[in-house]
């Protein structure tokens, strides 16, 4: 519809303007799906045209996103989705016994027996049910119950629910949440969507980006004096750091929690992405419950997982799950209500989610292909975590921690203070500028690390570690050839 | 540890639901039933949601085909599917990244798609143009509704930010509206004159709100949730001029558009009436229209496939409307896909098309004939009065409860609605939902029910309704 206008001006000021409109999702920003990432996606739109450029293809590597970037989706857990949207299938046998079985014990706990139908809003119960029994078996067999555990339309839609919950109080009184710096930028827009108070920890990037728990107190003393400090999140394994967390680390932050009496939430989401030998993942409910009754019965979590990332990567589906610990029940009975609002989580996302939580047993046809798969996937990832550390760390001016775990890295780089001010003064992040530069002439699509956070005149960018070995080690070669030219050009 | 009054109060203040209630009461029936209880009934039948296959309505073959080889790309080579079949899943396994649905997608959702349903909206509307770029894909319409209200509702301000909601209407709006700590403004919809929209009531409404709250939109469901009732014209160009002087944004929920059988009804576009309206309110009136796969001939609720088209909205707007979507990624691509196969199906000349208009024309003879069936077993039964029934998904009746029943309920702690559905539920084993979860004027009461149902279904639901209802009745006389 054309706009109408008088001189220029428009006949009719707008209803929903700038100035009237949610102020709190005004100040939203997520930089993973930023300017940066628009300005790709018009570079892209230009070359489909033919305007020329110095490189025939943008590399996407700002999201976590394995599938776009080639990694082939596991067999078996197609088959059964393939087999409940179209059941005929069933008929077929070039499909293994062992994915019909799956595909019939889904349907059956759907409604009509279809994908279509509504779940609970809670998710299937038979799912819930598998996810319960993946977690007991995950962590040495310390009891999951699945009346604990919420399926959710991947995990940012289960961390967001908790936020909605815990963020209450005005003023002074406001909800503080501590989140950790650099950090997943979810966490920061649900922050300023939900009026919260954020609250930042800084990991510390000399020591492997570790989280150290005088840091953690220093943040809380600071946030006390303004607002009431009430929810502390971790990242483990970190995005954008890579870093696998100690289990000396993660019971003093279990400490930390029941001193300070905060609640915490633990994005679990890269558990199988763990890549250097001398790391290992521990899960937050694990380590809590070796801990004794102490804590176990008193320390409120909630613990986050999902399809998007480990060795299936399948983000498209939007499935995930959170599992809460010592929740008041009447505070239970409110998320529950509040779940409910948004209806229910995908069901192909579900179906996905219970495969991952349920995958083909050594006597199991599948068994054999299913498994070889998964491992193929996760060396890759490995090697590639590898390759990134090694090379950007021959770059002059680019400093890499070893990308234990995850899906990317997250270097540091040094810039010439004449790039820094000629950014301040266009004002824009030296690292946005940067990141700018190197898309307009190489066409790889980063994010700049002040989209992430990090301590004040330090610099970063974040890249993922997910293009195919060889492209991978073009891109890390080309970035540092860029960063040699942009080191020069602003000497 | 964290306590309830800690709890944020916008979740607190989200309405209890009655039907939620229900629901649990409809679990423990069935682990009774399981474990082996003897009941008048084998099973719960569960008529209280918009849920079509779960209530014996088959899912479109082709829709599930196409759908299958997207999963599994094996089968776009495979000579089990129909080539249209293959052809279409190759197409759109070709829009997404790494030719996987597993990839994410851009944040207002798959590219090709988006220009789909511009096509689709633009020939819905005879010709009336729509741009992708207004169109965001979504979980569902309920998705959309949630991120459209989160712009518009001032959560820290006072006066509180409200919106116009309908009565009786979609309680799921409702408590999104909620949870987001605005206000609803109630307008009543006119059950005598088969739940018609009434300008003077929406007059009355915005007046209700002086003092009270700050009155923002106005949300309009058309067809009607639960009423079925479809809006004439005449009445969707009196609602355009009314939030054009009133300085209201316009929320259309038409997510049962596909839904509309009565003789002599027809659907139109709030967005086609806008443009044939013409200017200065063509291009000022700010709409946002919702549609979904959830309902129509597909039916499929849990794929969580949906659209918002944004009209006339301001630029800076529509720059943070896209940085909102963004923080959720981006919508599910298995819901994205079936949008795509539900604004651009399958035509005649394709392989596929017999099947297809097979099963469409047997779920439109079925809908024609569950409307029918429905309002004449119904109005034949003394203390049910049904209005007709020309679109939607569900029959919307009055119940007379007697002033026993009432008073029964009273004592019991639950609206008579509730207290009527409860009894009903244990005692044939049928869910239904009761009018108070929809809202309904003070002092009248309903049970709202799917009527997208298999015909096999829905006499069963009739017979357990009539049969309890009369000795309801008489129990209570």
């Amino acid at each position: 519809m054309s706009q109408q206008r008088e001189n220029g001006v428009p006949a009719r000021g707008k209803v929903l303007t700038v100035d009237n409109m949610n102020p709190y999702v005004k100040r939203v920003e997520y930089a993973v799906r930023g300017p940066i990432v628009q300005r790709a996606v018009q570079i892209e739109k230009e070359l489909r045209e033919g305007v020329k450029k110095p490189f025939t293809e943008v590399i996407k590597a700002n999201i976590g996103d394995a599938h776009a970037m080639g990694q082939k989706p596991i067999t078996f857990l197609r088959q059964v989705l393939a087999l409940c949207s179209y059941p005929e299938l069933l008929k077929d046998n070039k499909f293994p016994e062992d994915a019909k079985k799956r595909a019939q014990r889904i349907l059956q706990a759907c409604g009509g027996q279809s994908i279509g139908s509504y779940s609970a809003s809670q998710g299937i119960e038979c799912i819930r049910e598998d996810v319960a029994r993946y977690i007991e078996k995950r962590d040495g067999g310390i009891p999951s119950n699945s009346d604990d555990i919420y399926l959710s339309t991947g995990a940012s839609d289960a961390i967001v629910t908790m936020l909605k919950l815990l963020v209450a109080g005005e003023g002074r009184d406001r909800t503080g949440v501590m989140i950790p710096i650099p950090q997943y930028p979810l966490y920061s827009a649900a922050l300023t969507d939900l009026g919260a108070v954020q609250i930042n920890y800084y990991l510390d990037e000399d020591k492997c980006w570790s989280l150290d728990i005088s840091e953690l107190r220093r943040a809380l003393a600071a946030a006390r004096k303004h607002c009431n400090p009430r929810v502390l999140c971790i990242i483990n394994p970190g995005n954008p750091t890579g870093q696998v967390q100690s289990r000396q680390c993660i019971e003093d932050v279990i400490r930390f929690i029941k001193e300070e009496d905060l609640f915490l939430m633990a994005d679990e989401v890269y558990q199988d992405n763990v890549y250097a030998e001398s790391s290992k993942f521990h899960s937050f409910k694990k380590v809590l419950f070796e801990m004794g009754p102490e804590f176990s019965s008193t320390v409120e979590l909630a613990s986050f997982h999902s399809t998007s990332k480990c060795y299936m990567g399948e983000c498209g589906f939007r499935a995930g799950y959170m599992e809460v610990i010592n929740l008041d029940p009447e505070v239970k009975a409110q998320l529950t209500k509040l779940v409910s609002v948004r209806l229910c989580p995908p069901v192909p996302g579900q179906a996905l989610l219970d495969l991952v939580v349920n995958p083909p047993q050594p006597d199991e046809p599948s068994y054999a292909t299913f498994t070889q798969e998964q491992t193929l996937v996760l060396k890759d990832l490995a090697e590639k975590a590898k390759l990134t550390e090694q090379i950007l760390n021959t770059v002059p001016g680019i400093t890499c921690n070893p990308v234990q775990g995850a899906m990317y890295t997250f270097p540091r780089i040094t810039l010439p203070q004449k790039a820094i001010d000629h950014a301040k003064e266009e004002g824009q992040a030296p690292d946005m500028f940067y990141c700018l530069k190197l898309l307009e002439e190489t066409g790889i699509c980063l994010v700049p690390g002040s989209g992430f956070g990090q301590r004040d005149g330090t610099h970063h960018f974040r890249m993922t570690i997910l293009p195919p070995a060889e492209k991978l080690k073009v891109v890390l070669e080309k970035i540092g050839e860029f960063h040699q030219r942009f080191t020069l050009e602003f000497s | 540890m964290s306590i309830l009054r800690e709890i944020s109060p916008k979740v607190r203040n989200i309405r209890h639901s009655e039907l939620l209630a229900l629901g649990r009461q409809a679990c423990g029936i069935k682990e009774k039933l399981k474990q082996g209880v003897r009941k008048p009934y084998k099973e719960v039948i569960d008529v209280s949601g918009g849920d079509p296959h779960r209530t014996g309505v088959k899912p479109l073959s082709f829709v599930r085909q196409v759908l299958a080889a997207c999963l599994y790309p094996q089968l776009v080579n495979s000579d089990k599917l129909p080539v249209d079949v293959r052809q279409r899943a190759q197409r759109l396994l070709g829009a997404c990244k790494g030719g996987s649905v597993g990839s994410y997608t851009l944040t207002q959702g798959i590219m090709d798609i988006q220009q789909s349903v511009s096509k689709f909206i633009s020939q819905r509307d005879g010709g009336v143009p729509s741009v992708p770029e207004n169109i965001f894909l979504t979980a569902g319409s309920q998705g959309a509704i949630m991120k459209i209200l989160s712009l518009l509702v001032n959560s820290e301000g006072t006066p509180r930010t409200g919106v116009l909601t309908p009565v009786p209407g979609y309680s799921s709006a409702n408590m999104a509206l909620e949870g987001l700590g605005g206000a609803i403004v109630p307008y009543y919809l006119n059950e005598e004159l088969c739940w018609e929209l009434q300008i003077d009531e929406l007059r009355r409404a915005l007046q209700s709100a002086k003092g009270v709250c700050n009155p923002v939109a106005l949300y309009v469901i058309n067809p009607g949730n639960p009423t079925g009732h479809i809006q004439s014209r005449k009445s969707m160009e009196e609602v355009i001029q009314f939030v054009s002087q009133e300085k209201l944004f316009l929320l259309a929920d038409e997510t049962v558009q596909d839904n509309v059988f009565g003789e002599g009804s027809e659907f139109v576009s709030y967005k086609r009436v806008l443009a044939e309206m013409g200017p200065p309110l063509s291009d000022t009136v700010e709409l946002a229209s919702f549609h979904s796969v959830s309902k129509g001939l597909m039916g499929e609720c849990g794929l969580r496939g949906g659209y918002v088209e944004l009209v006339n909205l301001d630029p800076e707007v529509m720059n943070h409307t896209y940085t909102l979507f963004s923080t959720d990624s981006s919508a599910a691509v298995t819901g994205q896909l079936a949008v795509d196969l539900m604004v651009d199906p399958i035509q005649p000349g394709d392989p596929s098309y017999p099947l297809y208009y097979k099963e469409t024309q047997y779920i439109r003879t079925m809908q024609v004939h569950n409307a029918k069936r429905v309002t004449e077993v119904l109005n034949s039964l003394p203390g049910f009065s049904c209005q007709p029934v020309k679109g939607g998904a569900f029959a919307f009746p009055r119940v007379h409860l007697p002033p026993r029943a009432i008073q029964k309920a009273k004592e019991e702690g639950m609206p008579p609605d509730h207290f009527y559905c409860s009894r009903l539920l244990e005692d044939t084993g049928l869910l239904v939902s009761p009018g108070c979860e929809h809202g309904q004027r003070e002092g009248t009461h309903h049970i709202r029910f799917c009527i997208m149902t298999s015909v096999d279904i829905l006499e069963e639901v009739l017979r357990c309704l009539a049969r309890f209802h009369t000795q309801f009745m008489k129990d209570f006389f």
